[in-house]
């Protein structure tokens, strides 16, 4: 199929940017999103053109590297699946793509699709962790955890940390993921030790870094990859009160 | 000439590592402060050493190319790791893990490094469950297990499909904390594209900026590679698309042996190749093999869908063939085996290059919600990718370049043949032998970074206390940092017709069609042939955009790309050098009347180390003997 690529380029971080749009034909229904990148790139470099620079890694939605705005939604118009998820059959032949990097003042943009993301990496620094040192760890099965709690720490720690809850949301909060990570620790008996000085931490320094506050419009919930629920937020929120009056 | 010298510490098998702890030298706390050392990488292997490091009180300055150590490859591992917990009172043992690996590896793996892997396995488990990693669990609150191929025992502790983002965030988590301590200094964005060594000491490396493109000199009192493995040289893998061998490559050039570099596994159940345009191959994690059956149709070219295909015309391959491992066969085994099917017409789908991988029984003998509990995540990712639902059809696969076993000459302190440098995790070799066993990787890259590294680097540290910080102003460093931007500017100036990409390509179809699962010499020396061939043509004709000095993608994968021809050569020399069947490592020309491996012990009992001698000249081949003072090598059977 042949389609119209509006892509968003841009030299590097003191660049003002701008829309470049490029006609792509052959493009087939088989590639994944970042394959059709791929397609253009190779007919760029041999036209002398600069390729567009994006990030990605393991193709297969786990790393977090990939995230891109198609069409004015993060990972575009698929529910579920991270940008190198995309298959490139959900668009009509002929139709205007339209391609953005996050757009958040915590996430610059450091050239044309790639931003810098980390001040997620300076969120989990100041506490998104078990203090546990190398070697003085217990035996495995000495306190047993109810399936359930465990089952419920594991679906908050799918986060895979690639940004889209903070590039949906119209205040650029991070809360979504701050809290999968509050949630995972606070729901095993082994991270309710730290659980009030984790909580104030990681909320002082998301304030800090400039991410946005959360108002319940829940963007990020509907457009995560990994459908990380909204009912962490509420979670962390309950942490953070606990934590201030004990 | 370096002598090969594995220094296996004197002893019991069982009692070689507490011996070696109860004996190693030691940096006194006060004087780890002053002593730094980097660690390129931070995967399973490279966070757990980066952090266990700075724990112990090291200064520790860490590297990776990503954006945030979080994304290393490692995250993508899905099935599991192993351990010896024995919770399933199945008779298992750190003795019968060690035997297993020292088997799977079809006996060309070191016995002291192997046992060492197994007897801290547990140690890894408490580490991570500590750590918050929430591995599945019973209605009772204990952990649970399951089975992997090539093993009778349940040892494997999982996160469903996700273990190795579980344990790899851990490892992070516990690095992000020693960040927040001011004891690590995080470089991410960097690729390491040359060492520096200095009186025959690992004193630094050099780094691109990837950002800026600017070139960084980095100095430490030792130097630790995690760069992982170079399964990506095949174009197609299941790796992380940006996998290199580059840091490998570097130390190789500048001293430390390549051992067994042929040794690479091809694993068997990956999303086939579907087009041209492909980038990737999706794993699809080994755990699958425990309730879903392999299988081709009895008659060549059936083009009938799956389920139309009656159950009495269907040849369950691996049950006819292994009745006592069945499905759950190593890696090797099960990857020739669907090869041998589809070459020979049976193989299914439009290319007739994939065999199913069916859940029928299993849904029906265990229920929708208990597989869907196994293996959900792993089904949604096919459905993604496929668009075909496991649930209702059976899975079509085909095996993939996934895992190198071989990797950096190690000894027992997972020290490389230059003083000072080491290589932890998938990097080194020392652990799989020809062939690896499922959830054993996550495994050996964790204990060699929570738990090995730390004591052995110390034995060599107790020596540099005197030593002070180690300048970057040094000959060494500016010959280093010459060479690297002399190489980066060669790149960019050839202006040719032709992307790294597509070179990239042409390079892993030779590698598949000659070096991949099946080999013969004629085969071989036609294969390094092309790849010279094409290498000449690549540093003639590459076409690159941009410049050195600002984000540069083509450039970085112009670089890889460059060093995985000098890579090639070697793994192709390699495998001609190994007359004999292992692993693995399948020469057509030595085998049984079954088809299966025939190993030669009496002349290839051992590791293959190549040493580098120069840009003109062949490599040389040191051997390590492998010595089997605890086993006895017998034929590998799972039949
Ligand atoms: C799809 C898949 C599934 C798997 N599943 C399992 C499983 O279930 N169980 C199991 O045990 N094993 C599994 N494996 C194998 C296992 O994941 C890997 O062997 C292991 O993760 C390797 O870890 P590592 O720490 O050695 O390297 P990696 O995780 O690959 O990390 C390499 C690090 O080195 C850095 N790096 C590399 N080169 C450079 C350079 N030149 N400059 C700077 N930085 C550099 C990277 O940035 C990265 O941080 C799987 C592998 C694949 C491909
Ligand atoms: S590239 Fe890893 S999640 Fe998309």
């Amino acid at each position: 199929m042949n389609i119209t690529l509006k892509i968003w380029r841009q030299k590097n971080k003191q660049d003002k940017g701008k829309f470049v749009t490029y006609k792509l034909d052959g493009v087939s229904t088989e590639m994944t999103f970042l394959e059709m990148l791929d397609y253009l790139n190779e007919k760029l470099i041999k036209e002398d053109a600069d390729p567009v620079a994006f990030d990605s890694d393991c193709r297969e939605g786990i790393c977090g590297m990939c995230g891109l705005y198609i069409n004015g939604r993060p990972n575009g118009p698929e529910k579920g699946v991270t940008t190198c998820q995309l298959s490139m059959s959900v668009f009509k032949d002929g139709k205007k793509i339209t391609v953005e990097p996050w757009r958040s003042k915590a996430f610059p943009v450091i050239k044309d699709l790639v931003v810098d993301r980390s001040t997620f990496d300076k969120l989990i620094q100041v506490g998104g962790y078990i203090s546990a040192n190398t070697g003085a760890a217990p035996e495995a099965n000495s306190i047993p955890i109810k399936k359930e709690d465990v089952d419920r720490a594991f679906d908050s720690g799918i986060c895979i940390g690639c940004g889209t809850c903070v590039a949906a949301c119209k205040n650029a909060s991070a809360m979504l993921f701050v809290s999968a990570k509050i949630s995972q620790l606070s729901l095993l008996p082994q991270g309710r030790v730290e659980a009030k000085e984790r909580v104030q931490a990681m909320v002082l320094k998301m304030d800090e870094l400039g991410f946005g506050n959360c108002t319940n419009t829940g963007a990020c919930e509907a457009e995560c990859p990994k459908e990380i629920s909204l009912s962490n937020i509420a979670r962390m929120n309950r942490e953070f009160y606990k934590a201030k009056i004990s | 000439m370096t002598k090969l010298d594995a220094k296996i510490p004197e002893g019991p098998l069982a009692e070689k590592w507490t011996k070696y702890e109860a004996s190693v030298n030691l940096v006194n706390p006060a004087n780890k402060k002053n002593l730094d050392i980097i660690v390129v990488g931070a995967g399973a292997a490279g966070a757990s050493a980066a952090a266990s490091l700075a724990e112990l009180g090291y200064n520790v300055k860490v590297y990776v190319f990503q954006d945030s150590s979080r994304r290393a490859h490692s995250i993508a591992s899905q099935g599991g790791i192993n351990a010896t917990k024995n919770y399933k009172n199945d008779a298992d043992s750190d003795y019968r893990l060690f035997y297993d690996m020292i088997k799977g590896g079809d006996f060309r793996a070191r016995e002291a490094n192997v046992y060492r892997a197994a007897e801290i396995s547990n140690n890894i488990i408490d580490q991570f469950v500590a750590q918050g990693v929430p591995f599945a669990r019973e209605y009772s609150g204990y952990l649970a297990n399951r089975s992997f191929g090539g093993v009778q025992v349940s040892r494997t502790f999982y996160a469903q499909g996700q273990t190795g983002q579980q344990c790899t965030l851990a490892a992070y988590q516990a690095l992000s904390r020693q960040i927040h301590a001011g004891k690590v200094e995080m470089f991410s964005r960097r690729d390491m594209l040359d060492l520096v060594v200095i009186d025959g000491k690992a004193r630094g490396i050099i780094t691109r900026n990837l950002i800026t493109g600017e070139i960084e000199r980095h100095s430490a009192h030792a130097v630790v590679l995690a760069t992982g493995g170079f399964g990506t040289i095949y174009y197609l893998s299941t790796l992380a698309i940006n996998s290199n061998g580059s840091a490998a490559l570097a130390a190789y050039k500048k001293g430390a042996f390549l051992a067994n570099p042929s040794l690479a596994q091809i694993h068997p159940t990956c999303i086939p190749v579907l087009n041209d345009y492909q980038s990737k191959l999706t794993l699809m994690s080994e755990s699958l093999r425990n309730d879903g059956r392999v299988w081709v149709p009895k008659e060549k070219g059936d083009k009938r869908p799956a389920n139309e295909i009656p159950e009495e015309e269907r040849d369950y391959y691996l049950e006819r063939k292994y009745p006592a491992f069945g499905n759950l066969v190593p890696r090797d085994v099960a990857s020739r085996a669907a090869k041998e099917r589809c070459d020979a017409g049976y193989g299914v789908g439009d290319t007739g290059l994939a065999v199913y991988l069916d859940f029928k029984d299993a849904i029906k003998n265990q229920g929708y919600d208990t597989i869907k509990a196994k293996y959900g995540t792993l089904f949604g990712l096919y459905l993604k990718v496929t668009g075909i639902n496991p649930y209702e059809e059976p899975m079509r696969i085909y095996p993939a370049s996934h895992y190198t076993m071989g990797g950096l000459w190690v000894d027992y302190n997972l020290m490389t043949t230059i003083a000072g440098l080491y290589a932890i995790g998938e990097a080194n070799f020392s652990d799989h032998g020809a062939n690896r066993l499922g959830a054993s990787s996550l495994m050996q890259c964790s204990g060699d970074g929570y738990f090995i590294l730390p004591v052995t680097i110390g034995d060599y540290l107790a020596d540099q206390i005197k030593v002070p910080k180690i300048s970057t102003d040094t000959p060494e460093f500016e010959k280093a940092e010459k060479a690297v931007k002399e190489k980066l500017n060669k790149l960019l100036s050839v202006k040719g017709t032709q992307t790294p990409t597509s070179f990239h390509k042409r390079l892993g179809h030779i590698l598949w069609t000659y070096s991949g699962m099946k080999r013969n010499e004629k085969g071989l020396k036609k294969a390094l042939k092309l790849v010279n061939e094409l290498k000449e043509e690549f540093w003639k004709d590459v076409k690159l955009s941009g410049g050195l000095n600002e984000l540069n993608h083509e450039l970085e994968k112009a670089g890889r790309v460059a060093d995985f021809f000098e890579l090639a050569s070697l793994i192709i020399t390699d495998a001609l050098n190994r007359k004999e069947s292992c692993g693995a490592h399948f020469r057509e020309e030595y085998q049984t009347e079954e088809g299966e491996a025939e190993r030669d012990d009496k002349n290839y009992s051992y590791v293959a180390a190549w040493e580098y001698t120069g840009e003109m000249s062949n490599p040389k081949l040191h051997k390590e003997e492998l010595v089997f003072e605890f086993v006895k090598p017998t034929k590998r059977s799972y039949k």
